[in-house]
């Protein structure tokens, strides 16, 4: 067995191919769940009561009336639950609520012959709320001290002594909004009794096996009694690892009880209403530096708003701690994590899961010192890098930290960032009401799953008789290129050609007990299990290519469909031929493969351990141009180089730089995301709760001029074929944009400022942070006539 | 009549008992072209978009994209629509296709085949030209600006945009370009559903009215499609008046511009290329090709949102309406039509015919629109500003106002401090601090009053240094 970074000569992983399912998707072929409920017949659709308030007792619930109106077949409640009313792992969750947590809880759900059935079946439906007191803002619920879950700390050092003596201390509080996931797929799941009498749930889900186990819980079955497929979803970003659960489960509930096909989808208003989001966090801190502006002291308060139920909220925070540093030595810090309970969605995982906030806080912190320290930021950062041999806050050497370095100097170059930081303050000297920024900010991000158990995966991998090879694996395709890199990684194992590799859909009886696929890790731990399965197999090939080429086992190679002995590939034999014969010489060609991810561990109560294989590194050189009249900007130019150690398939790795470069952005600058919080009768109602209002990045957002470059000859050991998870480390390239606003804000105002500025960084946000910095200029209103 | 044809990817399909609020999304998934998708339901995402065949003007037909889920089916009564799945299959790819399969351009996958399809209107557009638009082929970009993708970042969707040719002679749906396109047919539906009618012309669609003083007046349905799929309004009565021609007119007298009601935005902009320089600046800034394509004049003004866009641009115009009823025909200023929220002028029985716009324009114009995304997003504040300078001094100006009150309003107070004085910082100052105090602007999640406020100022200010020579004194 090879070790499992090193790359046979000419395997398919490292080429540039396009995604499995491009022709498929371009098309229109490419089927998602809900394009399956038009294949059944005698299909129920599935329409949610929602309730119109933030915290309430349902008092009563009848539904005789929704009965009544044509087309409507059943109404869905807690009564009829056969098993546990819950729809998530924590048991906070009820399925079918008695008392309502946040604005459009689901409290029953109707089932209808057609969609406007089951939507005037739900009008139908009579219930009575007694309103209870809510706590929607973060300040809400850190003033009524309403946490939820184990609250954390983050130490090294010693606190005191750190602040002791130092040169420059700081103090602030940011607080920073969270992020709809807004995949264009939204929640979707269709579900039916099988011919065998099994539940058979087809689901939007990452995390098939968990939608599983929660379907099967609320139904009072097992685990083998239920088969959850996932054939692709049109997006996830984290969205989908915990929320699909419970409407798994409505779909497989009414699907039990009415013996029809239930297929439940929701609208793009259910789906942001009643789904999770990225975490808003509060921060408050303090910080110290020494005299040179290197970091000395960091001590912090982090408050996450979680919503209604846990979630993932803990681990969530878990990775905020443990990203605070992002890419900076600091040897005193103490941070404390804890998760606010509000009247809300159940906050949950999204693309950096909580990464993305601890870095902000501290790219925060950096923006708004270094003109303190008498910095410019750029130089602030680079002089408080990792260097090799230090660990972080919690106890993890910083494996590669040279890579930082490396980075940071070949994007200056490949920039031209420090000519065009001259040209940019002479711009800004010249253009009273138009300003320009300029800005570079690091990625360091740990890739592992926090809690362990959860770094393992399964594959199975058949090799049929014609030499043909179908794969199956634990992972979910939602976009990433998962499937291709798979595919790719199958037949490099086994020295096939691509098109030789089909690639069967992600459900639950063919590989069990699998891990969500998040936390960056998909390629990585499914990679390895079906690296582990092809070699079993392709020993057992080698066995029957030595006798029959008449070399040791160990020197049969496989390649491109071609099996010779080594130094002689004049001297080989088709692979399909030796296929053909090894299953009449009674060898077994097909394996389940499998994979641990090696040297984890992790104390979360003392916040301590090595819970990361490695670390993903990143850097981005972001330009804006900001409108003194509006705070309305462009984002003029963008230079990205991350490390994905040797890539897997460099275009889909590309593609999920840039594509996560966007959607972090988006989320620091447009995203917005605004809960009604007076005293009114929509108090607690998510008033952007549609693409109208919650606005995405659309081709106007895209940079002018985007450059994007993979790190040559990382080769990251350890790890399927040599390279590194690429999902979630480019979303936290997007601070560099919101760096680059603050600098063409602070550009406005006179120099050495503290240039603070909110997130999302609005134009609205802008202007007045531009404004602040004109104001304190004084050079307003300066008539000149 | 409870039956018509739609021609669906070459092949007619006959639809039996459709109803008024079956929007054509949901219809041609139900027919398993499932390759459309439902991504928002109101037009913002692009994902349901489809290509019509449309009169191009010249006798032959141009194909342009619009999103499904905002057409009513029974307005396609005789028409003809093309999906990403007519136009090629995964083993004979589109070259629209082609361009974004290799280069990446799909990650997920759900998005794509809208995309394509807008990448198709503007592959097959006829006016497209090597080096417009900042493009080696001539290919807008802002075509797509109402499309939305979640994972790739738009770059190499905007290098398979860039890499495509012009569709070669053997192309079939470019030759379909060259015939008639299919012209709306005239249509009642009844059922329990309620009843749609498309009039044939316009005397029938005015006693429709008369008879049916409440029913919804469809033109381009890009609000009432929101209305239907959002909010599941329901219209008991359906009037479908954008096809009607005595609607689509276009015309410059010496005194004035008429615009047809029933036209639709990317055809108001094709056919005055320019020639209104304010509308020019606004059009791009007007939701999305995707909208603009159905989106009317008339419907903009009928619904009398407060922050719709046309409103500011045409008050600073100094536009009226021309109003049709049964009883004949009458002219009434913009600045009179709106009466409150969403109250219009409009009485019983009568339709916005046209909109007239004065000659000679105003030489100098600015459009300055607020929002947080800059294209396809709905205004937080939106000014329209049209000037005329006698010397140094401001002979007329005309401000229109949209997201600052119940209704869109003119800028009185500050053009009444301009109208006669020296076009001078100081003057412009004066005045933008008046216009800060136009209107009652609210917060909302859009913005806040206090920043709609500053930028009524900033808007007057930014006009004052960007559009005109700055007089210091």
């Amino acid at each position: 067995m090879t070790s499992l970074h090193e790359r046979p000569h000419n395997g398919a992983v490292g080429d540039a191919v396009p995604h499995e399912s491009a022709s498929a998707h371009v098309t229109g072929h490419a089927l998602y769940t809900d394009d399956l409920g038009v294949r059944l017949s005698n299909l129920l659709h599935a329409w949610p009561v929602q309730a119109p308030h933030a915290h309430a007792r349902v008092t009563r619930l009848d539904y005789s009336q929704a009965l009544n109106v044509s087309g409507v077949v059943r109404v869905l409640t807690a009564a009829d639950v056969p098993g546990a009313n819950d729809a998530g792992v924590k048991g906070d969750e009820p399925l079918f609520p008695t008392e309502v947590m946040y604005h459009g809880h689901p409290v029953c759900w109707v089932l209808g012959d057609s969609i406007d059935a089951a939507r005037l079946g739900a009008q139908a439906v009579e219930v009575e709320y007694e309103p209870l007191p809510s706590l929607v803002s973060i300040h809400d619920a850190i003033a009524a001290e309403s946490f939820q879950g184990a609250q954390s700390t983050l130490r090294r050092g010693d606190i005191v002594l750190g602040f002791e003596g130092a040169a420059h201390t700081f103090e602030g509080e940011f607080e920073f909004g969270g992020q709809e996931h807004f995949y264009l797929e939204t929640n979707a799941a269709l579900a039916y009794v099988d011919e065998g009498g099994q539940v058979f749930i087809q689901s939007s889900t990452q995390h098939p096996s968990e939608t599983q186990e929660i379907a099967a819980h609320v139904l009072g079955l097992e685990a083998a009694q239920v088969t959850v497929q996932c054939l692709r979803m049109g997006g996830g970003f984290g969205g989908k690892e915990m929320q699909p659960h419970g409407y798994a489960a409505i779909a497989a509930l009414g699907s039990v009880l009415t013996g029809r096909p239930v297929r439940l989808r929701l609208n793009r208003t259910q789906d942001i209403t009643m789904t999770g989001k990225r975490h808003p966090f509060h921060a408050k801190w303090k910080v110290a530096f020494d005299a040179d502006g290197r970091l000395h002291a960091l001590q912090a308060t982090l408050t996450s708003d979680g919503g209604w139920s846990l979630d993932l909220s803990e681990p969530v925070m878990a990775r905020a701690l443990c990203h605070i540093d992002n890419a900076y030595h600091i040897p005193h810090v103490e941070v404390h994590g804890r998760i606010a309970k509000t009247n809300k969605t159940s906050q949950t995982a999204f693309r950096g899961f909580g990464g993305p906030q601890g870095m902000l806080i501290i790219e925060d912190i950096l923006g708004r010192c270094a003109p303190l320290l008498g910095l410019e930021a750029h130089a602030l950062r680079r002089l408080n890098f990792y260097q090799p041999g230090e660990a972080t806050p919690y106890g993890q050497p910083v494996r590669h930290a040279e890579r930082l370095e490396d980075l940071w100097a070949q994007l200056m170059v490949s920039s031209a960032f420090e000519a065009r930081y001259a040209e940019i303050n002479a711009f800004n000297g010249a253009h009273p009401h138009t300003k320009r920024g300029l800005a570079i900010t690091p990625v360091k991000f740990g890739i592992s799953f926090n809690f362990t158990a959860y770094n393992q995966a399964g594959a199975l991998v058949h090799v049929y008789k014609d030499g043909s090879v179908l794969i199956n694996h634990g992972g979910t395709e939602m976009g990433q290129g998962l499937h291709t890199k798979m595919i790719q990684v199958a037949a490099t194992a086994l020295g096939v050609p691509v098109g030789w590799v089909r690639l069967a859909p992600t459900r639950t009886d063919k590989v069990p007990n699998t891990s969500a696929t998040a936390a960056s890790s998909g390629a990585d731990l499914n990679g390895g299990a079906i690296k582990n399965a092809c070699e079993q197999i392709k020993e057992r090939l080698s066995a029957v290519a030595a006798g029959a080429l008449g070399v040791h086992p160990n020197d049969v190679r496989f390649e491109q469909g071609l099996v010779y002995p080594l130094g002689h590939p004049d001297k080989g034999m088709d692979f399909k031929r030796l296929v053909h014969d090894a299953y009449h010489l009674r060898t077994q060609l097909w394996a389940a493969g499998y994979y641990r991810t090696p040297g984890l561990h992790w104390d979360r109560v003392a916040m301590q351990g090595e819970p990361f294989k490695y670390f993903a590194y990143g850097a981005a050189v972001a330009e804006v141009e900001v409108d003194g009249f509006s705070g309305l900007y462009r984002t003029r130019r963008v230079d990205i180089l991350q490390d994905v150690g040797d890539s897997l398939s460099p275009l889909v790795d590309l593609g999920q730089v840039e594509g996560g470069f966007v959607q972090g952005a988006g989320w620091l600058t447009l995203e917005e995301l605004r809960w009604d919080e007076s005293d009114g009768p929509n108090r607690g109602r998510l008033s952007t709760q549609a693409a109208s209002t919650y606005k995405l990045p659309s081709f106007s957002e895209m940079p002018e001029v985007f450059n994007v470059a993979l790190m040559e000859r990382a080769t990251e050991t350890g790890v399927v074929y040599g390279s590194k998870a690429v999902g979630e480390p480019p979303l936290m390239l997007g601070i560099s944009v919101r760096e680059a606003l603050r600098q063409a804000a602070a550009a406005f105002g006179p120099a050495g400022r503290a240039q603070e500025l909110a997130s999302p960084a609005t134009p609205e946000a802008v202007f007045w942070a531009l404004d602040g910095a004109r104001q304190s200029a004084g050079e307003l209103v300066a008539a000149d006539d | 009549m409870d039956s018509f044809t739609v021609t669906v990817n070459g092949q007619p399909r006959e639809v039996q008992g459709a109803r008024p609020h079956t929007t054509l999304l949901n219809w041609l998934r139900d027919g398993g072209l499932t390759g459309c998708k439902e991504g928002c339901a109101e037009g913002e995402c692009g994902a349901c978009a489809v290509l019509v065949s449309r009169p191009d003007g010249r006798g032959g037909t141009r194909l342009e994209s619009v999103n499904a889920c905002l057409v009513m089916l029974p307005a396609m009564n005789g028409q003809e629509v093309i999906t990403a799945e007519g136009l090629g299959t995964p083993n004979h790819l589109h070259p629209v296709q082609h361009e974004m399969a290799v280069r990446g351009g799909s990650q997920c996958g759900y998005c794509t085949p809208g995309f394509v399809v807008s990448m198709a209107a503007e592959y097959y557009r006829p006016e497209r030209r090597e080096g417009e638009h900042h493009a080696p082929n001539g290919f807008d970009i802002h075509s797509l600006s109402g499309n939305l993708c979640r994972c790739t970042g738009y770059r190499p969707i905007q290098d398979a945009a860039h890499a495509l040719g012009t569709p070669p002679e053997s192309d079939t749906i470019a030759m379909l370009r060259t015939r008639p396109a299919p012209a709306p047919q005239a249509l009642h539906l009844s059922g329990p559903d309620g009843d749609f009618h498309r009039p044939a012309d316009l005397p029938e669609a005015l006693d429709l009215l008369a008879e049916h003083p409440d029913a919804t007046l469809l033109a381009g349905g890009t609000d009432w499609g929101v209305e239907v799929n959002i909010r599941h309004a329901r219209a008991g009565v359906t009037i479908a008046v954008d096809a009607l021609d005595e609607l689509r007119e276009l015309e410059w007298h010496d005194d004035h511009v008429r615009i047809g009601a029933g036209l639709n935005l990317s055809e108001i902009e094709r056919r005055l290329d320019g020639r209104i320089p304010l509308m020019a600046e606004w059009f791009p800034q007007f939701a999305s090709r995707l909208i603009r394509n159905s989106a009317t004049l008339g419907g903009n003004l009928g619904t009398a949102s407060p922050i719709g866009d046309s409103p500011p641009t045409l008050l600073a115009l100094d536009a009226s309406l021309i109003l049709a009823s049964r009883g004949g025909e009458r002219d009434v200023p913009l600045s009179e039509f709106f009466k409150g929220y969403r109250q219009t002028e409009l009485r019983d029985g009568e339709l916005i015919r046209a909109v007239r716009i004065p000659l000679p324009l105003a030489p100098v114009t600015g459009f300055y629109k607020y929002a947080k995304r800059r294209f396809d997003d709905i205004s937080s504040v939106a000014v329209g500003i049209a000037m005329e300078l006698d010397g140094n001094m401001v002979g007329r100006i005309r401000i229109g106002l949209g997201g600052v009150a119940a209704t869109p309003i003119r800028a009185l107070k500050a053009e009444a401090a301009l109208i006669g004085q020296p076009w001078t910082e100081r003057t412009v100052r004066e005045a933008a601090r008046l216009m800060g105090q136009e209107g009652t602007p609210l917060s909302d999640h859009r913005a806040s009053a206090e920043y709609r406020a500053a930028m009524l100022e900033q808007a007057l200010l930014k006009f004052f240094y960007e559009k005109t020579e700055v007089v210091g004194g």
